[in-house]
């Protein structure tokens, strides 16, 4: 048991009559970096909350660092660092400032939070703009803060709520390197996002979670090999000819687009397999504009799992009421 | 992680005084908040003094001796709003969230607020007090009146700040906060004798003014100004304050631990 940084038996939570978490199950190994992987409303934000703490679960249970979050909740709080969705960062107060304040209610002592504002201040590349008030930083800027405030106490386990969500490509660049570097220094991180290509890029294993259930799990190769090993993208010339295409092809988890006339299918990627796919195009006269195989994104995935993808969930629910 | 070892309550003012300090640095980090705590006080009392003074009739007493207790307590109450303000905003942006995840002293952030709130008004009520010097304010209180009306002043914002932290736990947004205080304050203030004598009232109005709190803790203070004879309203004034900070601390602790935990 103690060697499980976090682990989660049957949680569930509901808001008054909406059930939001129904059964989740997940472990995160230590020094390991967990991406929690699903679109909006999905119930990430919810697990997180009850594993620091600050909501109270339903039922099921929980550890973290091999404390148990409802009865254990300070020695759990001890072992944490948490960056929600918002910078909360105190919007008068310096960067500088801002760090030692937390070092200080971590219980570090004077001296040593001022030490450790400094590193943090280097590692998140915040040093020139560290006696300036947190207002006037940009978004990227407040995101790092935000995260180095919650690593003060250098807690062994890290809790990032969509750490990149709102930021621009640059900024979450930076931020990749960030959580890159955690990640080697031994931390175990539980990352929550709503990009795929973040997940894939940062966790050692990921969990897909949709409607307050795991619905699977397993590193971003196990889960691509469960769309095929190589998908076939073809887009066409014309639409009568992609509108034909889709009628005629059979396959796992295809995948449309209109716009721009492609279709995409799961295939093992060997040579028969395409040529089989090309031979009925041919046969019904088809006329082929590209032709490309690729890695499977974990859009595939998302597709395949679920039936609808990450970012169409929204409108998916407001169809189904 | 270190922690070095002390006893809880070491760690728990520790922790109030890293968030007290916090909070005092928004009064000068904060414009806003700055010309608050220096200007409000200047215009209420050059307002009053010379738009309303030569019309309200206060007896014996000139007008400046009688407005001053008033917008003491006035600009105390209104002071105390920032207590609200700031737990809301605090409440948005997530460093409630921040500061639960802490193993610290769950009503340190109150705490906080409420003391800023307490070192605000000490200015605030200096500068008014001196401003009122300027505009004909005589005062004839001796040492011990001025520290009496001190700990009113005092215990009066502290009173007004609590409440304002339940209000700023309730309320959804810093615009209800704004809101909900100009609804609650404004009456409480202006229905009772902090700009005129409560004689002039309409019967209802005036029954309420005469036994509403604030108005027992202004003539109190205005008595001690002007050497009158203070009567009752000493005693009801501690009394009405302690029977409300003894809701209220507990009241906004145990809101500000479920707000979290909902």
């Amino acid at each position: 048991m103690h060697d499980a940084a976090i682990s989660i038996k049957n949680l569930t939570k509901s808001f008054k009559d909406l059930q939001v978490l129904k059964g989740i199950d997940l472990t995160v190994a230590r020094g390991t970096v967990l991406g929690l992987l699903g679109p909006n409303g999905a119930g990430k934000t919810t697990t997180v909350r009850i594993l620091s703490t600050l909501l109270q679960p339903d039922g099921g249970e929980i550890s973290v660092n091999g404390y148990n979050v409802v009865t254990q909740a300070d020695d759990v709080r001890h072992s944490i660092g948490l960056t929600g969705q918002y910078a909360a960062v105190d919007e008068y107060l310096s960067g500088r400032e801002n760090l030692i304040m937390m070092g200080r209610l971590y219980h570090l002592g004077g001296e040593a939070s001022k030490a450790r504002a400094e590193e943090l201040l280097e590692q998140f590349d915040l040093v020139q703009a560290a006696d300036r008030p947190a207002k006037t930083y940009s978004g990227g800027m407040r995101r790092r803060l935000d995260l180095a405030l919650s690593l003060v106490a250098t807690p062994p386990i890290i809790f990032l709520d969509e750490p990149t969500t709102g930021l621009d490509p640059r900024s979450r660049l930076l931020m990749w390197d960030i959580v890159s570097s955690l990640k080697k220094s031994g931390s175990t991180i539980l990352l929550t996002t709503q990009y795929l290509e973040e997940a894939d890029r940062l966790a050692d294993r990921i969990a897909v979670i949709d409607r307050g259930i795991v619905i699977a799990e397993g590193t971003a190769d196990e889960l691509k090999d469960r769309v095929g090993k190589e998908r076939l993208e073809i887009s066409f010339n014309t639409e009568n000819d992609f509108i034909k295409a889709l009628s005629i092809i059979e396959g796992e988890a295809i995948q449309s687009n209109k716009e721009e006339k492609t279709i995409s299918l799961a295939t093992g990627g060997t040579v028969a397999e395409v040529k089989r796919v090309l031979d009925i195009m041919e046969a019904s006269g088809l006329d082929i504009d590209t032709l490309n195989l690729h890695k499977p994104t974990l859009d595939d995935v998302f597709l395949k799992l679920t039936g609808h993808q990450a970012e169409e969930k929204l409108d998916e629910s407001v169809k189904e009421k | 992680m270190e922690i070095k070892k002390h006893s809880t309550m070491y760690w728990a003012i520790s922790d109030s005084m890293v968030l007290i300090k916090r909070s005092l640095s928004h009064i000068f980090k904060n414009m806003d908040q700055l010309l608050g705590v220096a200007f409000q006080p200047i215009m209420f009392m050059l307002l009053f003094r010379y738009v309303f003074g030569g019309a309200i009739q206060t007896g014996g007493t000139t007008y400046v001796n009688f407005l001053v207790a008033g917008i003491l307590i006035q600009t105390a109450a209104f002071g105390a709003m920032t207590t609200a303000i700031g737990v809301s905003t605090d409440l948005q942006r997530g460093i409630v969230d921040r500061l639960k995840s802490l193993p610290i002293i769950s009503s340190g952030l109150l705490i906080g607020h409420v003391t800023a709130d307490l070192v605000r008004n000490i200015i605030s009520s200096t500068i008014m007090i001196l401003v009122g010097l300027l505009v004909g304010f005589r005062p004839i209180a001796g040492f011990d009146d001025w520290l009496l009306i001190a700990a009113l002043v005092l215990t009066f914002t502290l009173t007004f700040s609590w409440l304002s932290a339940i209000m700023g736990l309730l309320a959804k947004s810093v615009e209800a906060v704004q809101w909900l205080g100009f609804v609650i304050i404004f009456p409480l203030t202006f229905a009772s004798a902090a700009f005129a004598p409560t004689a002039s009232m309409p019967k209802g109005l005036r029954i309420f003014a005469e036994n509403q709190p604030v108005t027992h803790i202004i003539e109190a203070i205005r008595a001690l100004m002007n050497g009158l004879p203070v009567g009752n309203h000493v005693w009801i004034s501690f009394a009405w304050c302690l029977g409300l900070l003894i809701i209220a601390i507990p009241t906004a602790t145990i809101l500000f631990r479920r707000h979290t935990s909902k």
